[in-house]
């Protein structure tokens, strides 16, 4: 009945969508053709434009200067929440990087030193021996070993701080919201288009409101990181709760649990596993946006990578960058044992190396014995500047032979790829009428979802014409569309082939893992040190941050193809390409499109960042605005990223689950 | 049956999903057909089921899949609440029951048995049997020991310690049977509790059910889609179609008297010598007979239990009530017919 009807009505769509799609080709060609006599159809005219970033800049301004909530103002409410939250900022801030002061002056005598990097080395790799054993002890210990000895330790331990403060915020915050929704589903439908524009939105876009409304200092920083890294964690609880199966519920229902109990004994405790990978994931998060908060004054490594970016200071930028990822890498591990340890429990358990009172009575033992230490030999408080070790100038010397005896082939590889690809495609977004492109993504949304998915993505895509924004959003298509190209063309075959060997899947997961964990801005400095700035530099970049997912989800729709349709292929008698372009394929394909839908996501959220190394797309636009912190002008660059991000990501997931469901993959 | 209270009593109850399923129902008064229910977009699950469960017995409620047999099982424990009708436990109208009183008659009254276990994963199997304990607040040493009887009742005794996924399904089903028990039910519900089991651990758990409830003598509720299980436990079974009971009545009522001809599909192939009990093949005793008889069997003897002897022997053997007097007799002849299959006389 169902395969009736849908293969019945379409017959007439078919016809109607190919001579629609003709139809706005030819007038989209005539109106370009003619643009004289109808410019206003091809660019939008600065008269239409709706101020709508000034008005969110008055809005703002009255919030912060006017605003009064009766009992207090607005700005006192945003400064008490700062005020709130710096105090255990500073208090782990103190700890791990500046040491105890009497006041917050700067210059202020010391009265207890920061934790001595021995003791902070020594207490990480007592956790990860505690969580795991001695093969990530030493991983662990390694990547902190690093800060210290070539001088990276400071600028961690501020980066550090902000972490460990933010995680446990962001996390808790996100849990209890997630909870929330979970039990009142009027709540859910309230925060679930939140949460959708708070991950599309660009980090950068966070920044400017953070910044108005909160100032320029690590805790508006903090702020911003909460902000960031707690979406993920409201969505995986919700989804973890959801995931118990049903019986258990009703079980804990039928043994009269109240709904306290059956939240606390029951859901939770099933529901862990998965609640912990949240916690993973606010982490690396929280680590990501920590860099790129620098801009807002984090400090830390992210003002270091952004500070050496700036000089154009390649060696010291590749140290810097190294160091937060081996930081994130640490974390990573440390947090993907936790997870793995409070899996596995009872008698299959290892015995961990210590139960939790004594491993608190250690780290403060340890704390204790190395400030005591430390006074007296200081090389083991503070690691002497004479022993670190860089490597910066090498870097610099090395980037400068490069550049000498390679330059002519990187300069042709560039000019190539600019001239024939990148540069006719951005000529022709530009040119393009924009009525054409508003009236072909609703004809498609049209195609996939019918009268919905269209107003969607007209709605959307107008929106980036109405507020000005057009040229910079199609120049953000272009440089997006390219770099997802790219990533395709090398994400889907190195996918295919890890799925077809085993050997090449381990290396490639390792690859992929690894190019997750870092965080985006680590991503500029290689390419700044062979290609400068541009938008090839930046194409790039973007490429290497949006690659994993293209690689993943491959792997992932290959594998996921049921075993029986290759075994039938075979007793059929196919041959192993066969199986491959016939089977394997096209069956694979929607959840590879789901893979590149993630490239798209990821790939304008990196390109947002390389407005620091100079393209003119809506990153740039939200730059200016944090660089004069005016709010609007960010807010609505931000909102045009997103819309840019919901109607491609609305547009292929309709499309991959039409797939799906067409081949029974999915009900 | 005894003229006592029912345990357990279902009066014209249903449960239909959809939007304003109680306002239709309403409206319908309470008999929509199946048009009106596909007009109004709604789906019943439960139709009209009106049930008396007595003290003591075994009920069973059998349908095949979609029958809407989990459904009503989970009325009886407003799991699921009933869009309309009457429900007595003991007398008390439970669907007027708050909800803290509905917590207190679960914790202490109701047992439930799950088909795929149900077993908290994070929790040992001593863990999990004191679990209905733990949340009504007996202290930790009362209700390991209760816990530890339950698990030795069940047969996992030295298994206290171990997790749910290191146990079998069948062991996995005896955790979830002393778990439900641990709280002394008055009334016990199991879902379909072997369907997950494979045929011989199956046998095996239904022999340890029948071992159980002749220790306990709880009120059972038992789901299940295979007749042949119903027939083997059940003292009463309940037959559900398309939401609907359709018969109910013991096992031999349904095999001499097949309300439907769906009913009948499933009595035709059951083996007849192992429903009819001595009671209804017997003749009456002739007046000269009753010193005669050598050997005797109780009334509620099933047909197979003395078939073999009774057709290689001459003698006729006297069947006994439960005081010992002889109330009639069985020949070798009337044995032979229940074992080829055809019908005895009516019992009245």
């Amino acid at each position: 009945m169902h395969s009736i009807r849908s293969s019945a009505a379409p017959v007439t769509y078919r016809w109607g969508f190919w001579l629609l799609l003709t139809a706005i080709t030819c007038l989209g060609t005539l109106v370009f053709l003619y643009e004289e006599q109808v410019p206003y159809l091809v660019k939008y005219p600065r008269d239409w434009i709706i101020p709508l970033r000034f008005w969110i800049s008055d809005v703002m301004q009255w919030l912060i200067k006017e605003f009064d909530l009766g009992l207090f103002t607005f700005k006192e409410l945003t400064r008490s929440i700062a005020w709130v939250l710096e105090w255990p900022l500073s208090v782990a801030n103190s700890l791990l990087a500046t040491g105890f002061t009497f006041s917050t002056e700067p210059g202020a005598p010391v009265i207890l030193p920061p934790a001595p990097w021995i003791a902070i080395v020594s207490i990480v790799g007592l956790l990860a021996f505690h969580l795991s054993g001695l093969r990530l002890t030493l991983l662990v210990t390694g990547c902190f070993l690093y800060l210290v000895i070539f001088g990276q330790w400071q600028s961690a331990m501020i980066t550090l701080s902000s972490i460990v403060i933010a995680v446990p915020l962001g996390a808790s915050i996100g849990f209890v919201l997630g909870i929330a929704a979970y039990r009142h589903p009027l709540l859910e439908r309230v925060l679930t288009p939140v949460l959708d524009l708070m991950q599309t939105v660009p980090v950068f876009a966070y920044l400017v409101p953070v910044l108005f409304l909160f100032g320029f200092g690590p805790v508006a920083a903090m702020i911003a990181t909460m902000i960031y890294a707690t979406p993920p964690m409201v969505r995986v609880t919700i989804l973890s709760l959801r995931q118990i199966p049903e019986d258990l519920v009703e079980y804990g229902n039928m043994a009269g649990c109240t709904r306290r109990q059956l939240l606390g004994k029951i859901q939770i405790p099933v529901a862990r596993k998965s609640l912990m990978v949240g916690v993973n994931q606010v982490i690396m998060l929280s680590l990501n946006m920590v860099i790129i908060a620098s801009m807002i004054g984090a400090g830390g490594l992210g003002f270091d990578v952004l500070s050496s970016l700036r000089r154009l200071a390649i060696g010291d930028g590749l140290e810097a960058g190294l160091a937060i990822t081996l930081l994130a890498i640490a974390l990573d591990r440390l947090g993907q044992a936790y997870t793995d340890r409070s899996q596995q429990s009872g008698r299959s358990q290892k015995p961990g190396f210590l139960r939790g009172t004594h491993l608190g009575a250690l780290v403060i033992f340890i704390l204790l014995a190395s400030w005591l230490a430390g006074h007296f030999f200081p090389a083991l408080a503070v690691f002497p500047e004479s022993l670190q070790i860089t490597t910066s100038d090498f870097w610099d010397a090395m980037v400068k032979w490069i550049n000498i005896h390679f330059f002519d082939q990187l300069e042709a590889v560039k000019t190539f790829v600019l001239i024939n690809i990148m540069m006719p495609m951005k000529r022709f977004l530009l040119k393009a009428p924009w009525v054409a492109i508003v009236a072909l993504i609703a004809l498609i949304g049209f195609r996939l979802g019918h009268f919905r998915l269209a107003l969607l993505g007209a709605v959307l895509t107008l929106f980036l014409a109405v507020t000005g924004l057009w040229a910079k959003a199609m120049i953000t298509v272009y440089l997006c569309g390219v770099s997802v190209l790219f990533a395709g063309c090398i994400g889907i075959p190195a996918g295919i082939l890890a799925a077809a060997h085993p050997s090449i899947n381990r290396v490639t997961q390792v690859a992929i893992d690894t190019l997750q964990t870092l965080p985006s801005f680590v991503y500029l400095i290689p390419v700044v040190m062979l290609f400068r700035v541009g938008d090839f530099a930046a194409m790039l970049a973007v490429i290497a941050y949006s690659l994993a997912p293209a690689v993943r989800y491959t792997i992932l729709g290959i594998q996921q193809v049921p075993s029986h349709l290759i075994e039938a292929a075979r007793a059929i008698g196919c041959t192993r390409s066969q199986i491959r372009w016939r089977i394997e394929l096209p069956i694979a394909l929607p959840q590879i499109m789901l893979g590149i839908n993630q490239t798209i996501m990821m790939a304008l959220s990196m390109l947002v960042i390389t407005a620091l190394v100079g393209t003119r797309d809506l990153g740039q636009e939200v730059y200016i605005a944090l660089t004069k912190a005016d709010t609007g002008r960010g807010i609505v660059a931000g909102i045009g990223v997103a819309c840019i991000a919901i109607v491609a990501d609305r547009l292929i997931s309709q499309w991959a689950r039409k797939k799906r469901v067409e081949f029974g993959l999915q009900p | 049956m005894s003229k006592a209270t029912p345990a357990l009593h279902l009066r014209s109850i249903w449960k239909v999903f959809g939007d304003d399923a109680a306002a239709f129902l309403d409206r319908t008064a309470k008999a929509p057909s199946d048009a009106d229910l596909k007009d109004a977009g709604l789906i019943a699950a439960v139709r009209d089921a009106t049930l008396e469960i007595q003290h003591g017995e075994i009920f069973v409620i059998m349908g095949l899949s979609g029958s809407g047999k989990s459904t009503l099982v989970r009325c009886m424990s407003r799991l699921i609440e009933p869009t309309t009708g009457e429900l007595m436990f003991d007398g008390r109208d439970l669907l007027a029951a708050s909800e803290d009183e509905l917590i207190e008659m679960r914790r202490h009254k109701m047992g439930m048995v799950f088909q795929h276990f149900a077993l908290l994963p994070h929790l040992s199997v001593l863990g999990n049997v004191a679990f209905p304990l733990e949340i009504q607040g007996v202290d930790k040493k009362t209700r390991g020991q209760r816990a530890a009887e339950m698990i030795d009742l069940v047969g996992l005794s030295g298994r206290e310690e171990y997790y749910p996924r290191e146990l079998s399904g069948g062991q996995q089903q005896r955790v979830g049977i002393a778990r439900s028990l641990a709280v002394e039910p008055d009334i016990w519900f199991l879902d379909e509790p072997f369907s997950a089991l494979d045929p011989l651990i199956r046998r095996e758990m239904q022999d340890e059910f029948l071992r159980l409830q002749g220790l306990l003598h709880k009120t059972i509720v038992f789901i299940t889609h295979d007749f042949d299980e119903a027939i083997r436990l059940a003292d009463r079974i309940a037959i559900m179609k398309d939401g609907a009971i359709i018969q109910t009545g013991a096992p031999e009522d349904l095999i001499l008297n097949p309300a439907t001809e769906y009913v009948a599909e499933f009595t035709r192939d059951v083996p007849r010598a192992k429903v009819f009990s001595a009671r209804m093949v017997m003749r009456p005793v002739k007046p000269d007979e009753r010193e005669t008889l050598r050997e005797t069997q109780k009334h509620n003897a099933k047909v197979q239990e003395f078939a073999d002897h009774a057709v290689n022997s001459e003698s006729r053997i006297g069947v006994v009530d439960d005081a010992g007097s002889v109330i009639g007799v069985i020949d070798r002849q009337s044995v032979l017919n229940v074992l080829v299959g055809r019908e005895p006389a009516r019992p009245h």
